[in-house]
Parts: C-alpha cells; sequence; structure tokens
C-alpha cells in the first residue's frame, strides 16, 4: 500500500471523528462520512485521497464504541491507521471493518511523507526521509478477521469464530 | 495461583480455565443496542444474512439516546429498531424508560454475566458484578446471531479503596480522581477491579457511577465483587434470585495495585477537553458556567438528585446559568417525584428532561452555544461532546453541579453545604 501520511495528535476522540451532532445522519453514510474528523482539522476531508494514512499519536480513538468512527475514516478512502496506540473498542472496531490498524512510535513520520506499508511483514517505509519503522504485532484472531475483510464476511465464511 | 473477577468469569462463561492474555469464546447473556449505534448494527446483522437471534429475550433495543426523536433521521432510525424488534422477538426498551445503562442495572444484568453492548458505558453493569463491556455494531451483531463473543482476557489492575468520604466528596470525585491518576489510557485493554473496606461498604449506585466511567480510563471492564450490597440491590429490584456471590480469589494476580484513602480526597473536576485533565473544584473557583446539567447513566440516580436537591431546595439558581435535570429511568423519575426532589429542583429554576441521555452526547436537549461552559455530571468531556467544538465541559458530582448552579461558577460544594 502506498499513500500520504495525514499527521494527528494524542487523544483523537470519536466525537472529533465523527461527533454526536452528526447522529441524525447515521443512517446516510455518504453524507455522513463528509465531516470525517472535521473537528480535528476541517480539511481533512477534502485533501485526503484514496489509499492515504492517517498517523497519530497516543490513545487514537478514544471514547464512544460508535463504528461509524473507522467507517467514515474507510469510506474517506483512509487505507490504515499508524498510531503510537489505539484505544480498544476502536482497534476492534477497525479491524472488524477490514481497516488495518499498526502501532508503533509513529513520531518519525512527518506530515505529507510518502509512505509505502507492507502489511503482512508489518514494516511501513517513509519514502519522503528514507526511514523504516516495523509495527507491532496484531493478534492471530484479529489477523484473520482482517484477512477476510471484517468480522462479518468472516463469519459468513466460517458460521462461528475459529480459535 | 488463583483468579481475578475478570478470569473467574471468563473461565465460566468460556468452559476453559481462561487467564490474562488467553483469547476465548466467551457465551453472552445479555446483549443490547441502542438508537445512535443499534441501526448500523441491525444493518450488518441483516447484510450478514444471519437467521435470528440466538436469545430474544436477552437481545433488547433500547431507545434512549435522543428522546423524544428530534429529527427526521433519528425518528427513521428508531422506526427501524422497533421494526427489527417485531420481526426478531428482541425485547424493545421506547422513549421515557431510561437510559440503557441504567435500566440494564434496575431489571437485566446479573452478577456473574457477560454483557455486550453497542455502547461504550456498557462498562456500568459491572457495578453489579457483570462483565460488562462496549463494542461496535459489528461485534455486537454477531453476539446477537451467535450468542457469544471472543475476548481476549485482560490483566487486572485492582484499586483498593479504604476510609470513608468526608463532607461534599462522592464516587464520582473518586473515579475523576484515579482517571486523573493513571490517565485517559492508563488501563487501556484492561480491568479495573474494584476492593477493599470502602468498596464493601459503598452502595450500589456509587458502585454503578464508578465502574460507569472505566472506558474512561480505556479499560475493558470495571468490576466489582457481587455481595451482600448485591443482593439487597437485586432484592429491591424484586429479581432476589438473580443473586449471587462473586469475588475474586485472595491470591489473585493483579497487573499492580492502586490505593486510594477515600478521607484524602476532595471535590474534584475533569477539565477541557479530556477527562483525566483533573484539578480541585476550589481551585476553579471563578470559571463562569452557562449551563449545568446533571444526570446521565453516570450520576442520573436518585441519590444524586437527592444531593441536588438537597443543595437547591429553597434557593434559586444563578440567573447566568441555565439548569438542566435529566432522570436516567423513569423508576429513578417516579421515585423522585415521590420524594419531593423534582418539585424542589424545578422550584430552584431546573429544566426537567424525560429520562433518557439528554444533552450529554450533544445531538439536542441543551447545545451549547459558542463560548459557553457546561458543568456537566456525566462522563465525557471531549471537544464537540456537548455538540459544539467551540464550548467547554467539565465534569464534577452532582454536589458540584448544584453548587455551581447557584454560584454560576465552578463551586466547591463544601462552601454551600450546611454543617
Ligand atoms: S447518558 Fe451519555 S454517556 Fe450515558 S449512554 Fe447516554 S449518551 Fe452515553
Amino acid at each position: 500500500m502506498k499513500g500520504k501520511a495525514f499527521k494527528f495528535g494524542d487523544s483523537i476522540s470519536t466525537d472529533h471523528i465523527i461527533p454526536g451532532r452528526f447522529a441524525h445522519l447515521r443512517s446516510n453514510l455518504p453524507e455522513l462520512a463528509k465531516h470525517v474528523l472535521e473537528d480535528a482539522d476541517p480539511t481533512f476531508v477534502t485533501r485526503v485521497k484514496a489509499g492515504d494514512f492517517i498517523v497519530a499519536g497516543n490513545n487514537f480513538g478514544l471514547g464512544s464504541s460508535r463504528e461509524h468512527a473507522p467507517l467514515v475514516i474507510k469510506m474517506a478512502g483512509v487505507s490504515a491507521i499508524l498510531a503510537k496506540s489505539v484505544a480498544r473498542i476502536f482497534f476492534r472496531n477497525a479491524i472488524n471493518l477490514g481497516l488495518p490498524v499498526l502501532i508503533f512510535d509513529t513520531d518519525g513520520i512527518g506530515d505529507g511523507d510518502e509512505l509505502e506499508i507492507d502489511l503482512g511483514a508489518g514494516t511501513i517505509k517513509d519514502l519522503t526521509s528514507g526511514r523504516q519503522f516495523t509495527s507491532g504485532r496484531i493478534p492471530e484472531v484479529m489477523l484473520r478477521i482482517l484477512d477476510e475483510g471484517g468480522l462479518i464476511p468472516y463469519i459468513q465464511k466460517y458460521g462461528d469464530f475459529k480459535l | 495461583m488463583g483468579k481475578t473477577l475478570a478470569e473467574k468469569i471468563l473461565s465460566e462463561k468460556s468452559g476453559s480455565d481462561a487467564r490474562a492474555g488467553d483469547i476465548v469464546i466467551a457465551k453472552v447473556d445479555l446483549v443490547f443496542i441502542q438508537d445512535t449505534t443499534g441501526p448500523l448494527t441491525v444493518r450488518l446483522f441483516r447484510s450478514g444474512g444471519f437467521k435470528g437471534l440466538a436469545n430474544p429475550l436477552r437481545t433488547v433495543l433500547f431507545i434512549d439516546h435522543a428522546v423524544p426523536s428530534p429529527s427526521l433521521g433519528l425518528s427513521n432510525d428508531h422506526r427501524l429498531l422497533r421494526e427489527f424488534a417485531g420481526e426478531t422477538g428482541a425485547s424493545m426498551s421506547d422513549i421515557g424508560e431510561g437510559v440503557c445503562h441504567q435500566l440494564v442495572g434496575e431489571s437485566m444484568a446479573r452478577p456473574g454475566d457477560v454483557v455486550v453492548g453497542s455502547d461504550s458505558h456498557t462498562v456500568t453493569a459491572g457495578g453489579l458484578g457483570a462483565f460488562a463491556t462496549g463494542m461496535g455494531s459489528s461485534d455486537v451483531a454477531v453476539a446477537m446471531a451467535l450468542g457469544k463473543t471472543w475476548f481476549r482476557v485482560p490483566e487486572s489492575l485492582k484499586v483498593t479503596a479504604t476510609g470513608s468520604f468526608t463532607k461534599g466528596v462522592y464516587a464520582k470525585d473518586f473515579i475523576l480522581h484515579l482517571i486523573g491518576l493513571i490517565g485517559a489510557d492508563g488501563a487501556t485493554y484492561k480491568a479495573l477491579e474494584f476492593g477493599g473496606d470502602a468498596v464493601a461498604a459503598m452502595s450500589m449506585s456509587p458502585r454503578l457511577t464508578i465502574a460507569n466511567m472505566a472506558i474512561e480510563a480505556g479499560a475493558k471492564v470495571g468490576l466489582f465483587p457481587s455481595d451482600r450490597t448485591t443482593g439487597d440491590y437485586l432484592a429491591a429490584q424484586g429479581r432476589g434470585e438473580d443473586y449471587r456471590p462473586i469475588a475474586p480469589d485472595p491470591d489473585a494476580d493483579y497487573e499492580k495495585t492502586i490505593k486510594i484513602d477515600l478521607k484524602l480526597l476532595e471535590p474534584t473536576v475533569s477539565r477541557p477537553h479530556t477527562v483525566d485533565n483533573t484539578a480541585l473544584a476550589r481551585d476553579l473557583k471563578g470559571t463562569k458556567i452557562q449551563q449545568v446539567f446533571i444526570g446521565t447513566c453516570t450520576n442520573g440516580r436518585l441519590d444524586d438528585l437527592e444531593i441536588a436537591a438537597g443543595i437547591l431546595k429553597g434557593k434559586q439558581s444563578n440567573p447566568g446559568t441555565r439548569l438542566i435535570v435529566g432522570p436516567a429511568s423513569r423508576q429513578v423519575m417516579l421515585e423522585a417525584m415521590k420524594a419531593g426532589y423534582i418539585q424542589t429542583l424545578v422550584a430552584a429554576g431546573a429544566t426537567i428532561l424525560p429520562p433518557g441521555c439528554g444533552p450529554c452526547l450533544g445531538l439536542h436537549q441543551g447545545i451549547l452555544g459558542d463560548g459557553e461552559a457546561c458543568l456537566s455530571t456525566s462522563n465525557r468531556n471531549f471537544q464537540g461532546r456537548m455538540g459544539n467544538p467551540d464550548a467547554f465541559v467539565y465534569l464534577g458530582s452532582p454536589a458540584t453541579a448544584a453548587a455551581t448552579a447557584l454560584s454560576g461558577e465552578i463551586t466547591d460544594p463544601r462552601e454551600v453545604m450546611p454543617g
């Protein structure tokens, strides 16, 4: 995967990603997706292109269980989230939607850097700076869910959890 | 080696010897959705092609976040949930009943249950000794269909509380203090397990307040032992048969132990825009507040309204401050009316909302204006939380909220409490 880094700081909450005030749009996903991360960076949605990456600090996605948060990020074209750490429910929700999450110290990546990611190997190459990073391991069960493109396709295929 | 509460419950529900770090598949005893995350759950359930619910009687659809509906989009979402209940036989909790977590505590969750809800504050039922955790719509749709889910068995942090609260200090101050201490990610992926003399002496409402906010430290669950207090609470709710005692083993392995002496705590407030940004209420004196909100799954119970009414009785809220009160459930509202608390609060200037989430998540009933500040008894103060990214939310106890409503600025409740 190749794309551009959009950098965010620490503690980007689900209220930054898609605030409760847009709850009336939750059944109109294309409209909802137009507001993704609006309160953290109002220009993000107009600049992000298919394949780009969110690169965040600590505790990305803290707060609500709303799966709309990773969903609108995915709909905006983001192909993976890179962060120092990710809140528990958000992490699981992202994987369940087939959106990869890579955890490592993201300080070395600059805003706008071109990145190349090898998901299988867990390596992140910063083509702008020439630096390389390795992400922490995702639990096996999550990798298998990710492989099937998300939890619902996984359950459709196997009919049950296969550990 | 003994087991933590989390390990005990997940061992039983997975039929295995569950230890921290293991991945287990556990039976789900109660699963629920609410009106902002539920419609996506229903759509995923349908698109997944699932035939029906594993356990319709223990699947509950709550309409509580936007009640009565403030908009066309939400009205249609509510319709979708009602239709789904009709199709599948799931239980419906419609407008006016109250906030999901309060109702789960009052009449659904049992000690030792695994409870999964499409709402992060599902952790509230940990106050009753249930392994209760919030999940997203996909996970909940699958739990509804299969009656089970997977968990990584969490490591546990033990929080030992000793001593007793001094005047004007409550469970809310305790949990805000704890989150300030360990940080908003201080318990990420972990279980917070509460114990100690002070916990044994604590009634159910403060336990629910504390468990409710476990997620604000990132925790998967906030667990209390199920003990005599739990039994008394369940009996008072007319479901004494749901009681069974559960406690962690004395030699359980905790990642670390945090000791808190309640008598050293003071009224505590979280400042914008993170819950771990705590300060003492007295140090924030002079901070002007345009709206006070007393309610939610954190602090909308009878004792919370009683505390607020005690402070506001015979007085008037500040003309510069709007006072909004939302009982957490129909039962709370009825009892608060019977005890005269609602009358006292209305006489003091409060606007009463129907049982539900009210302005907590910023979609109606008290959205803040630009630059305005709210002192709320809820559990979250993220930027934009109460409907406006240019507004400020402070979190505090019902006593701090009531004292603040009187003076129009953040006020330590001990300043206005008698004797
Ligand atoms: S009261 Fe607030 S925190 Fe509780 S369930 Fe409702 S919106 Fe969520």
